[in-house]
């Protein structure tokens, strides 16, 4: 899920962006799952070099901060394709020959879970559960969501992300 | 004249093309030139008839379903906008037989209302409860939820009223009010369908728990994977906020009462009440060990009420017609109402909310019709990834704790997942211990473990490797995992594991199963 291996640098505005995000949650009690989510917002991912300035901000230490970042799933730490496809695996879907859409879909990106592809059009991840367990199977792509999803159907909802490199 | 024509804004409605539905309502209105005011709701929950579009007529709302993108312009020809006849014409859904047969309390307005117009809540009985609960006085408002006979809707089914008065007793202050609406359980969608359909009822409910028990602030965490949920909660805080129903001096009672909404991370664990509370304060989901319970010590150390949204939504109509009048529903110690919902192989699926006691058997055929795919039903998981799955021989268990807990199955938060007869349970089974190694917080040896070598003993079984052996070890390792981890992703994992291997032997290479 989250990988830590990829360094990337803080530009100077992600670094003002994520020190004007901290300041507008520093009041809240417990901001940090707050402010992570802003990041990812603006940055798309959660950059390994945000971890220390957001723990000397917090006065926390980067352990705290590495350890939040790395527990939750929704977290990324390695910058999203343009569009962002997740999965349905959990046992409604399955019911649904959710399997068969998985593999279908694993086959026609030609990439993992967590994984983007190599002209960064699309990223692929799991989720289990999105509450649409009567319209099964179901995925999300950017945040909008589609149910009884057949590959066919599939295939014409992520075709303009990545169209470009298998046609 | 202009017609108003509903279209639900669920996201469950939204994912089967609701959206694309209402926008071509609008041009294909246009071009026939009259007038539409269209008006969005939420589901009404019967699922395989979405998008289902509602026109209002003198007879009533007349639904028609479902109603494609495509289906438009042929509808509006046949006199949609009238009422006419058409293949798809549903009628008034209050008659319709699958609505008609429920007792909706907690759900009564999804579905009926815009979930946005405050004063189309306050038309359909909203703030009622709290009014009476502001009149009656905190000791009375507890009261009244301990005689409604409510328990947690969340899973753990704790009777509700007892929970509260914990809270309301302690010294300490300040105090909280944290619901939990980490709906994770593959399966379940009522509140999900609640906040989006119906946000004021989850809002009441918790001022009237922070009136109750001298709290001021509530929390709601909610999981990411809720995005049209989020965006409808934080506008209704808002308008509530607006009106004066939330802020310093709730409805000019001199009591103050406001929320926060809090957005989880796609862990399952979250949804664990003391996991969600490390979470909310800004940390890892790692489990608590109690004591001391939430309501003693909880969110930030201080005495918390920790309820589900279901729980919380049905507290105004408790208070609203009392709480005698909530607990003539139901039957032995499942006092109320449930939302049930049906899902995955299901001709038609959706939120059944109906007194305690029916059977699996009448929710599967009678609402259910059967499967989708018009194959036998083999199994049926109840209660989420960490339910029981039950065979057809079961099926005539009624819907209530302690009939489940008997059969060695729960209730949970109310999912019912369906399976045909081609679901293979040995990869039901290992895929439950996969989840739960993927989503254990790793602060127990028992679930943290336990579910990874679990997994990697039935992948063996499924290459015919040591069998018995095998599943010997599977049976000690729940066995482990039921009496020693520290929460209940660990402790109920093993009940969809042995369940399987109990009703399903002939799945794992067993020749007499015990079904």
């Amino acid at each position: 899920m989250n990988r830590s291996d990829e360094q990337t640098p803080l530009g100077p505005t992600q670094r003002a962006e994520v020190l004007a995000i901290v300041g507008r949650h520093r009041q809240q009690p417990g901001p940090l799952l707050e402010i992570l989510h802003d990041v990812q917002r603006s940055l798309g991912f959660v950059p390994a070099e945000a971890i220390p300035l957001i723990a000397a901000e917090l006065n926390l230490s980067r352990a705290e901060v590495h350890g939040v970042v790395s527990f939750y799933h929704h977290f990324r730490a390695t910058p999203p394709g343009r569009r962002i496809l997740r999965l349905c695996r959990a046992e409604a879907c399955q019911a649904m020959n959710g399997r068969a859409l998985e593999a279908h879909v694993l086959q026609r990106l030609g990439i993992g879970f967590g994984e983007t592809t190599p002209d960064r059009g699309i990223t692929l991840e799991a989720v289990y559960c999105l509450g649409l367990c009567a319209c099964a199977p179901a995925v999300m792509i950017d945040g909008e969501v589609h149910g009884r999803v057949t590959p066919q159907r599939l295939d014409e909802l992520v075709e303009p992300a990545i169209g470009a490199v298998k046609s | 004249m202009t017609v108003t024509v509903w279209v639900p804004r669920d996201a469950g409605a939204v994912a089967v093309g609701a959206e694309a539905t209402a926008q071509k309502l609008l041009a294909a209105a246009r071009d026939a030139g009259t007038a539409i005011r269209l008006r969005r709701n939420g589901s009404r929950g019967l699922y395989w008839l979405e998008p289902l579009v509602e026109v209002e007529c003198a007879a009533g709302r007349i639904a028609y379903g479902p109603v494609t993108e495509r289906d438009v312009p042929g509808l509006i020809e046949h006199g949609l906008l009238s009422g006419g006849a058409h293949p798809l014409r549903l009628g008034v859904m209050e008659n319709h037989p699958w609505l008609a047969s429920q007792q909706r309390l907690t759900f009564l307005r999804v579905g009926r209302i815009d979930p946005l117009d405050l004063g189309d809540y306050l038309g359909h009985g909203g703030y009622r409860g709290l009014r009476r609960a502001l009149a009656i006085g905190p000791a009375a408002t507890v009261q009244q939820v301990i005689e409604s006979g409510l328990r947690g809707r969340g899973g753990a089914a704790f009777p509700t009223g007892v929970k509260w008065q914990t809270v309301a007793t302690q010294q300490a202050v300040p105090r909280f009010i944290a619901c939990n609406a980490d709906e994770g359980d593959s399966g379940t969608f009522s509140d999900r369908m609640l906040m989006e359909g119906d946000p004021f009822a989850l809002i009441e409910g918790m001022t009237i728990a922070g009136v109750a028990v001298g709290a001021s602030q509530g929390y709601i965490y909610l999981r990411a994977e809720y995005p049209h949920a989020y965006a409808t909660l934080r506008a209704a805080i808002g308008a509530a906020r607006t009106a004066g129903y939330l802020g310093s001096d709730v409805c000019g009672s001199g009591c103050g009462f406001d929320i926060e909404l809090r957005l989880g991370a796609g862990a399952y664990i979250c949804g664990e009440e003391t996991s969600m509370l490390e979470s909310i304060e800004g940390r890892r989901g790692e489990v608590r060990v109690r004591p001391p319970l939430p309501a003693h010590k909880g969110l930030f150390g201080a005495p918390t009420v920790v309820n589900n949204v279901i729980t919380l939504a049905t507290v105004p109509v408790i208070l609203a017609d009392g709480a005698a009048g909530y607990r003539e529903f139901g039957e032995a110690r499942s006092r109320g109402t449930l939302p049930l919902q049906l899902a995955g192989n299901v001709r038609r699926g959706g939120l059944v909310e109906r007194a305690f006691g029916m059977t699996v058997r009448e929710l599967l055929y009678e609402y259910g019709g059967g499967s989708a795919s018009g194959r036998p039903i083999r199994a049926v998981q109840i209660g989420g990834p960490l339910g029981a799955y039950l065979p057809a021989s079961r099926f005539d268990t009624p819907l209530e704790y302690e009939a489940l807990a008997g059969i060695g199955a729960m209730l949970g938060h109310g999912g019912v997942v369906v399976f045909d007869d081609t679901v293979d349970m040995l990869t039901m089974a290992r895929y439950a211990l996969q989840f739960c190694a993927h989503e254990s917080c790793g602060k127990c040896v028992p679930c943290r473990i336990g579910s990874v070598r679990g997994a990697e003993a039935l992948e063996q079984v499924a290459r015919g490797i040591n069998r018995d052996g095998n599943l010997a070890l599977v049976g000690e390792l729940c066995d482990t995992m039921v009496h020693a981890s520290l929460c209940g992703l660990g402790g109920m994992t093993p009940y969809p594991v042995l369940s399987a291997m109990q009703h399903f032997g002939e799945d794992f290479g067993r020749k007499n199963p015990g079904g």
